[in-house]
């Protein structure tokens, strides 16, 4: 099955539950062969699959939940930190991949994919447009908020820590 | 560092800058030590995110079943499902075909029985005609407000055939024309009735067919039916066909 594992892991970072996140993937398999006939030949078909897994997220409780309880913009910004120590060198002096894993699982629903797509599934920024359905424009800002918002929250636990 | 490339920071590390400020950014990080730690420290957030977010393993058992989960349907559209769905529809239609032939060939034997007991009854009657006349302007328009159709009578004075005369007959519960032909002593009686009164099961044109030693021909034109029956030869009973036929198209 092409891109079954990096699926499940992309569909358990959204759900934060191993059988939502089952279910999730085999609901999106089942939609991709369902639909096979509406993939267009030569087009991107990480992003197609990709982007059946997000809607299929988006239209399940949780993500219905996660949608409305995601944080305006103004509330992310103020996550983002500003200090002379940047988290990074925090972290290197701690490296605790523990801490990195809890910032991701508090990051927003949007922000949480948008920053998987880029740095996990290593996503050109024409593919993550593909997948979220958003314009070019949307990614580079909503990404640059993601990281920000990443930031802070790091900052904070690992000032807390 | 500079405001103008720190904007850019993400979208070198991303790939996603155009090459040529690709290698402006290069030319300036070789130069610039604020600019190259930040990048530095910016990988190693990026390698950070990389490692801590690849954390979740499907099951094996859950691999197991979703691949037999899309390896079933598969197997079942291709094989024993549609097999057997095409098979119980061939079969359906099989045996709806069979029904309907077996109930015209019931209806057509019927039909044909109920004809030559009419035809038999006929010559049997006392008074085998209602009206007596081997002209044809006389018979036809006798049948006038006494059958719900009317229909041409063939000219006969070049033939071996004779008009006997007509009756009304009933088939089916609907009435229809009977008329009595003679040739070399043979009797021949037609039967006109409306089509949509018999309920099918006669084929549109066919042959002398023998029933019950009688010979039948029928045929059909324009909504009504015509039925030829006799014990005369086949060949004269398809040769009135003719005639009739002849007649009606004028």
């Amino acid at each position: 099955m092409p891109l079954f594992d990096q699926l499940y892991n992309f569909a358990h970072w959204l759900t934060q539950n191993r059988e939502e996140a089952e279910d999730l993937v085999q609901e999106t398999y089942a939609k991709a062969l369902r639909g096979f006939a509406s993939f267009q030949a030569g087009t991107n078909f990480r992003a197609w699959m990709y982007r059946i897994l997000r809607n299929t997220f988006l239209t399940s409780r949780t993500g219905l939940k996660s949608a409305l309880t995601s944080p305006l913009d103004e509330e992310v910004h103020s996550l983002e930190a500003a200090t002379p120590q940047t988290p990074e060198t925090i972290l290197i002096e701690r490296s605790n991949q523990h801490l990195v894993q809890a910032a991701i699982e508090e990051l927003p629903i949007p922000f949480r994919e948008i920053l998987l797509l880029c740095e996990v599934e290593e996503m050109s920024y024409q593919e993550i447009s593909e997948t979220l359905s958003i314009p070019m424009g949307t990614v580079m800002s909503r990404l640059s908020r993601a990281r920000g918002a990443f930031r802070g929250i790091l900052k904070q636990k690992l000032e807390g820590a | 560092m500079a405001d103008e490339w720190q904007a850019k920071l993400d979208l070198y590390l991303d790939g996603e800058l155009a090459t040529e400020e690709m290698r402006a950014l290069d030319t300036h990080l070789r130069g610039c030590a604020s600019c190259s730690a930040e990048v530095l420290h910016r990988v190693q957030l990026k390698r950070s995110i990389q490692t801590a977010s690849k954390r979740y393993a499907p099951s094996a058992a859950f691999r197991r079943s979703l691949e037999n989960k899309i390896a079933m349907p598969r197997a079942r559209r291709i094989g024993w499902d549609r097999l057997v769905l095409a098979l119980a529809c061939i079969l359906i239609a099989v045996a709806a075909l069979l029904v309907y032939q077996g109930r015209q060939n019931l209806n057509r034997a019927q039909l044909y029985s109920e004809v030559a007991d009419l035809h038999v009854a006929t010559l049997a009657s006392s008074t085998p005609v209602d009206v007596v006349s081997s002209d044809r302007h006389t018979v036809k328009p006798w049948f006038q407000g006494k059958i719900p159709f009317t229909f041409n009578l063939p000219e006969l004075k070049e033939s071996e055939f004779t008009l006997v005369g007509g009756r009304v007959a009933y088939l089916r519960q609907s009435p229809g024309a009977e008329l009595i032909y003679q040739v070399r002593k043979h009797q021949i009686s037609v039967f006109i009735f409306q089509e949509s009164a018999l309920g099918g099961g006669l084929a549109p044109e066919s042959s002398v067919t023998k029933k019950l030693s009688f010979g039948i021909e029928t045929w059909t034109r324009d909504g009504l039916r015509f039925i030829v029956v006799g014990d005369a030869a086949a060949e004269d009973i398809h040769k009135l066909g003719d005639l009739l036929k002849t007649a009606q198209q004028s």
